[in-house]
């Protein structure tokens, strides 16, 4: 295995050779906020939170879809990024309709809690309020639309891990969402299986146990990479 | 040391931060050491004073009267704070803002024909101010001095934020102070 060295916030840190720098990071104990990666699936650098300064490179990077190499000089606490992530997050609280406290995923949200890390106790941009359906006809699972911030963990993890794509993303811009096979109600879906992976991936309030209510959706997001590990090293425990 | 004039109003919310206000329990002796409350729903005063020091406001701007009091708070206060998730984001009462403007949301709730009612909007301008067509953050309509968020913030919360401030040092605003919800 070929390893190779480089330097991430003055510190020498040594990553194997075509591992992420968000990896090579997190595996020293260096911390990335992220809101779109979920270990177990591919990448989909959708939310910008990772954001890091490469020394060389003109422009910031998302450190979960680039490759440590050898000599790297890497910066992942500047003020502009810091400032930047705030940025993302006010945003995505100003497009969506995120109300914490009236949400089932209240204090088991990532969203909620990485915007109180980045310090943001305010919004400084105009609430957009748009009008989102909520989809209530699965017989188990429910999907709020007000509360997703596309981050396409639940359509990775449908493909990939439960193998049967039911979730896809229609639309453009703040038109953009998910939908259930060709845009059916959840509940007519022929392709969802009801493993409910789908709701175990999402960071925020989105997808939910249908029943659930404020601050009762607990989510448990590790089960999904081990499920992944477990079939790579066929290795099952329970 | 002078006395601190203190206010606390109650615009578009639903008084809960004012319940958590008062979950101050007996540290609320020792503000009224270092503070005169001069003017809030918990307290008999017909007019907000000029001249307050610090005014905590509860609640969105939801309404034509919570616009005019937020001005005058700002016109009359040195320090204004957002108190409360409704404050700073719209929360709960901005909830109707996906639903339309201010006069289709009436519609919505008020015209429902039910068997046995006359269904009509209240329209009486003495009593009932008019909606504003959204509900808005208060810091959209004044400048805002600091941010306590929370639904309601908590009474630890509210005491560790007034004692850094009213001793004069910036409030803390890491992650277990600043969280929504």
């Amino acid at each position: 295995m070929s390893v190779v060295t480089l330097t991430i916030n003055d510190r020498q840190i040594t990553a194997r050779a075509g591992e992420t720098v968000l990896d090579a990071a997190r595996e020293t104990g260096i911390p990335i906020p992220t809101l779109c990666h979920l270990d177990g699936v591919t990448e989909a650098a959708a939310c910008r939170m990772c954001l890091v300064k490469i020394e060389g490179r003109g422009r910031l990077q998302a450190s979960c879809v680039t490759s440590a190499l050898e000599g790297m000089v890497v910066h992942t606490e500047t003020e502009a990024i810091r400032e930047y992530r705030r940025m993302i997050l006010e945003l995505l609280f100003a497009e969506g309709n995120h109300v914490c406290s009236v949400c089932v995923a209240n204090e088991h949200c990532e969203l909620q809690s990485l915007a109180a890390d980045h310090g943001m106790d305010h919004v400084r941009y105009e609430y957009m309020n748009p009008k989102r359906p909520v989809d209530v006809t699965h017989e188990r699972f429910a999907l709020d639309h007000n509360r997703c911030i596309l981050c396409s963990r639940c359509i990775r993890t449908c493909d990939e891990i439960e193998g049967a794509h039911t979730w896809d993303f229609a639309g453009r811009g703040s038109h953009a969402r998910i939908i259930a096979d060709m845009g059916q109600p959840w509940g007519e879906a022929e392709s969802c299986t009801s493993c409910g992976k789908c709701v175990q991936s999402c960071p925020t309030g989105a997808l939910f146990r249908k029943g659930s209510t404020v601050a009762e959706m607990t989510k448990d997001r590790e089960r999904l990479a081990e499920l992944m590990v477990a079939r790579k090293e066929k290795k099952w425990s329970v | 040391m002078e006395r601190l004039k203190l206010a606390t109003v109650w615009l578009g919310g639903c008084s809960g931060c004012h319940m958590s206000f008062l979950d101050l329990d007996e540290w609320l002796f020792e503000l009224s050491e270092m503070a005169d409350l001069v003017y809030s729903p918990i307290a008999d005063v017909k007019d907000f004073p000029h001249g307050v020091d610090v005014t905590l406001v509860e609640g969105a701007i939801a309404n034509e009267e919570n616009l005019g009091m937020a001005k005058t708070v700002r016109q009359r206060s040195r320090v204004v704070v957002s108190f409360g998730d409704c404050a700073v984001t719209g929360n709960v009462t901005a909830m109707r803002n996906p639903h339309g403007l201010g006069l289709e949301v009436l519609r919505t709730v008020y015209l429902v024909p039910e068997p046995g009612t006359q269904p009509h909007i209240p329209d009486d301008r003495e009593i009932v101010p008019a909606l504003l067509d959204q509900v808005i953050p208060l810091h959209n309509v004044i400048p805002v001095d600091h941010f306590l968020p929370g639904c309601p913030p908590s009474a630890s919360r509210i005491r560790d934020f007034l004692k850094q401030l009213l001793s004069g040092t910036a409030p803390n605003r890491s992650a277990v102070q600043i969280r929504f919800g």
